[in-house]
């Protein structure tokens, strides 16, 4: 007699034959995108629809005298020419605050500019047409006459008594004011053997998304509905927001997102001419199209990190790091943006420093001040790259002092890995980070020891190469903690509806949005593989608020964590509701069936039993042939939001190997490095090239981007040709690897992965440029390291 | 303003007769006119590359010539090379090798690329660099559209009779 098999120990949900979890497949439906065939905003066009171009104040701050626009309403096609003043009667200003922002404040922003504009590009009036020529060329002819105002541009003056107000109702221009100490700070300093200082600068740079933000907003009024065509991160935020100022209930709007070309955090935001075209299709009755040129874009398309950033770190000659301070200073233009306000940047900024390390002590303040310049908001790992750059700066430079090895001092002072939970000096919450594993395996990717003595060869040729680590903590997954508590409509948590067709193929919405990241390959992995589909016979649906679960989209590294963990209850939900109806039909029970390949099979040895196909006929069309009492639920929804922590952070640890050319300033990147953890990883290439975009954002903040404004506060940089990005030309290979820790608070136990490249990028550069230039004793703390501030600091110029 | 003129010219091998301004650019001209909104439209002023068609033979940026100057002659944009299947293994690559994001520039970066795969059969990571380098990609970071340029000119090497 045969024993029977030993039964096998039960898989979990994602651990199944054919699971696509941790596998490398091809996003779906990406030949549209290959084949010209995507419908971005920008591609969409409707009858009647007209084409809105805004006039914009040319000078940084200026009272508006009067306008003019007799001559432009008579030209060729022109619709309507719309002040400030007459747009106010369709749409209510609004104010950026939060209230766990303590203080934080901010002035009415209208849609349009009422009197006064506060900024170069600021929107003054609209002409509507119906072409974008006839209404640009109705532009040119409406007058408006300015009384220029003193502009406030300086961030360091802007307290300054003698600094004009620039909203006399605010009293001053501090926007936002938080300080924190933490520990011991003076007697961790006192204790230090070493004290080290620097002034660490950020340009102030863009998203510069290659599809411009665009909208069609199209208001039926017959309906009394409207519909809004526009790429954005977060459509139910989207609906919430246009619903209140325009005085509809959330159920009377629509938000669609088709494809988006290129977001980044840029299209996550309300912006003023975006509120203006919702108004304008209501006040003509009529879908009125917005697509931003170049130059609209670098002026009105949120900046981020203008920030200057004193920081002081103490140290003991054996490598211990005995306390961080910091005193950080950012400008953000004249209103806190709206409704994630202009605060998160300096507030993620005082949470991060120090993060990845084991010291208690730390003492910080930011400032947050108005300015007449653009308006600055959250972009690509919002606040990282100054924390990471600024703690990262300081370590380097202390081991220096010291004459420790970069890695040594690290490998000193990181959160051991065996820590967890713990938490940080600035309040946050670890589950679980793994910076020395990660540390240790970038070393072995790298070839720590064989890049030293290289760079010591090449240092006797006079070739000056140089090695940056950089290692950083992550937010994602956010909780209600980030906008919610704070009194913003903006939903932390996720829903996903799976159903099976009528043909056993799977449709699926979720609430998460896609801008290219892979949500939809994401969310079609999770189900299928929980399922037990394959993947080509899920279909995805995102970016319709009509037709989606509630949600809160795409940003903060969120859509994986969040949104996967949705799709997955949903779609156990679904596999219960199929396995009980087969049960019923087998005359079996639910646990002695599974699904697999798409067929209901034996749990036991595989066998199979009916094709889904056929299940779905009979629920669907024979239902009559049922047994009694059975009333099949083909379709389940879950919702899903952390609740344990606030955050789930992930770690990492990146690296750099560059060379300066020490006559030309030119620095060229010769290979860069990444090791992260972001829990379970769903699909690996995936990942890997959302770190490699990320790492190649910071890049260009590292080197390249920077918007110029004059002291008037006119930025004299707005195009591409003086803007300089990233090109293919000037970015090195990525090599990415990672270590795995999950997060125990899903049954996914992904974090996300989105930001985890732009963190690191710049600091590991900077580092490593400070690393090349060792041998003349220069160290620089600015970015962009263009050639003019290389040879500055070097004194060739 | 000079009153539209009438061209004709031949889009993905269709004839096309149409009247524009002469101020129209030909990006304008293929996206408002014919409907073909596979090529974008991302600075125009000739950086970005999005735009990039082939017009008789050779890849431009439609930002940068007007319609009228295509009159008479052959533009094919990547509809028409899709159609075509002139592209197919080289879109099958960037598929499999996720060289594309939110796809915007994806259209114009394959039309670069095949412009230099017809040129070089074995070009090197750093030729496809220097031949992609004015096509912005905010999205990828490029090297993952590098290597799939790369496999592709190695398949079709191997394809090569």
């Amino acid at each position: 007699m045969t024993a029977p098999p030993a039964k096998p120990a039960p898989l979990s949900v994602l651990d199944r034959p054919n699971s696509y979890i941790g596998k490398t497949v091809p996003r779906p439906n990406l030949d549209r995108l290959m084949q010209g065939r995507g419908q971005y905003v920008s591609d969409i066009e409707l009858p009647r629809m007209a084409h809105v171009v805004f006039l914009r104040s040319p000078h940084a701050h200026a009272k508006i005298v009067g306008i003019d626009a007799a001559a432009a309403k008579r030209m060729p096609g022109v619709i309507a020419v719309v002040t400030g003043k007459e747009l106010a009667d369709v749409v209510t200003p609004w104010v950026g605050v939060l209230s766990h922002l303590k203080g934080l404040k901010s002035a009415p922003q209208h849609a349009i500019a009422v009197d006064r504009a506060c900024w170069q590009g600021e929107a003054v009036a609209a002409v509507v047409a119906t072409s974008r020529a006839q209404a640009e060329d109705a532009a040119e002819a409406v007058t408006v006459e300015y009384e220029e105002l003193d502009a406030v541009t300086d961030m360091r003056t802007a307290l300054d008594p003698q600094t004009p107000v620039i909203h006399a109702s605010l009293g001053d221009n501090l926007a936002f004011e938080r300080t924190l100490d933490a520990g011991a700070v003076d007697q961790a300093f006192s204790g230090a053997d070493e004290v080290v200082e620097a002034d660490f600068i950020f340009g102030r740079h863009t998203g510069v998304t290659l599809e411009p933000r665009a909208i069609v907003a199209d208001w039926n009024v017959a309906e009394e509905g409207l519909t809004i065509y526009q790429g954005s991160q977060a459509p139910h935020m989207v609906q919430n927001i246009a619903a209140l100022h325009l005085g509809l209930e959330e159920r009377q709007v629509r938000v669609v997102c088709k494809d988006v070309g290129g977001s980044f955090g840029i299209k996550v935001h309300i912006y003023a001419d975006e509120m203006a075209t919702y108004a304008l299709s209501k006040l003509l009755r009529r879908p009125i199209k917005f697509v931003a040129d170049r130059v609209e874009s670098f002026n009105t398309d949120i900046h981020a990190r203008d920030h200057r950033c004193k920081g002081r770190i103490g140290i003991k000659r054996d490598g211990a790091i005995t306390a961080f301070e910091i005193d950080d200073l950012t400008g953000i233009g004249p209103y806190s943006m709206y409704p994630r306000t202009s605060a998160i940047e300096a507030n993620q900024v005082v949470n991060l420093v120090g993060g990845p390390y084991a010291a208690k002590n730390y003492r910080a303040r930011a400032r947050v001040v108005f300015q007449n310049k653009n308006v600055m908001c959250q972009y690509r790992a919002v606040g990282h790259p100054i924390a990471c750059s600024v703690t990262e700066g300081l370590v380097d430079l202390a081991a220096m002092r010291i004459g420790m090895d970069p890695v040594e001092i690290r490998r000193r002072n990181l959160i051991a890995d065996d820590a967890y939970p713990c938490g940080s000096p600035s309040g946050l919450r670890f589950e679980k980070l793994s910076h020395h594993a990660s540390l240790a395996k970038l070393m072995r990717m790298m070839d720590y020891d064989r890049l030293r003595t290289e760079q010591a060869e090449l240092r006797k040729q006079n070739v000056h190469r140089g090695i940056g680590i950089a290692s950083f903590i992550e937010v994602t997954n956010p909780s209600a903690a980030f906008y919610g508590v704070g009194g913003a409509k903006i939903s932390s948590q996720d829903g996903v509806a799976v159903r099976l067709d009528a043909q056993g193929s799977v449709i699926c919405h979720t609430s998460i949005t896609e801008q290219g990241q892979g949500s939809e390959s994401l969310t079609a992995q999770i189900v299928g593989s929980v399922l037990g589909v394959p993947m080509a016979r899920v279909r995805v649906i995102l970016g319709d608020t009509d037709n989606t679960p509630y949600g809160g989209g795409t940003w903060a590294s969120r859509g994986a964590g969040i949104g996967g963990e949705a799709a997955l209850q949903a779609t156990k939900a679904l596999r219960r509701n199929i396995l009980e109806v087969a049960a019923a039909i087998l005359q079996a029970t639910a646990d002695e069936l599974d699904i697999a390949d798409g067929v209901v099979v034996n749990a036991a040895d595989g066998a199979v039993r009916f094709e889904l196909k056929e299940l779905a006929r009979i629920v669907y069309f024979r239902p009559d042939t049922l047994p009694p009492g059975i009333q099949p639920e083909l379709m389940a929804t879950r919702h899903y939001v952390p609740r344990e922590y606030p955050f789930a952070f992930t770690n990492g640890v990146q690296a750099s190997w560059l060379e300066v050319d020490t006559d030309t300033g030119f620095i060229k990147l010769l290979k860069h490095w990444v090791v992260e953890d972001c829990g379970t990883i769903i699909n690996p290439q995936l990942v890997d090239e959302q770190i490699r975009g990320g790492v190649v954002q910071g890049l260009g903040a590292a080197l390249f981007e920077k918007c110029i404004y004059d002291e008037r506060g006119q930025l004299t940089n707005a195009n591409m040709a003086d803007y300089l990005v990233p090109m293919s030309g000037e970015v090195p290979d990525i090599d990415v690897g990672h270590v795995v820790s999950p997060t125990m608070e899903s049954e996914l136990g992904a974090k996300g992965a989105g930001e985890a490249g732009t963190a690191g990028a710049a600091a590991a550069v900077s580092n490593a440029v400070n690393d090349a230039l060792r041998p003349f004793n220069v160290t620089i703390t600015e970015i962009p390291l263009t050639p003019q501030v290389v040879l500055t600091a070097l004194g060739r110029i | 303003m000079t009153g539209p003129m009438p061209i004709s010219l031949e889009v993905n091998g269709e004839r096309v007769d149409a009247h524009v301004f002469p101020r129209l650019n030909l990006a304008d001209f293929l996206r408002e006119h014919l409907h073909l909104t596979g090529t974008h439209v991302g600075c125009e002023h000739g950086v970005c590359g999005a735009c990039t068609v082939r017009v008789n033979g050779e890849i431009v940026r439609a930002c940068l010539m007007l319609a009228v100057q295509a009159h008479g002659g052959s533009v094919q944009t990547i509809e028409g090379l899709s159609d075509s299947g002139e592209v197919t293994d080289l879109q099958a690559a960037f598929r499999d090798r996720n060289a594309l994001q939110c796809g915007y520039c994806t259209p114009a970066m394959l039309m670069a690329a095949q412009d230099l795969l017809n040129q070089q059969a074995e070009p090197s990571r750093d030729d496809i660099r220097e031949h992609l380098s004015g096509n912005y990609c905010r999205c990828t970071g490029y090297q993952a559209i590098i290597d799939a340029v790369e496999t592709t000119a190695r398949r079709r090497r191997s394809r090569a009779p």
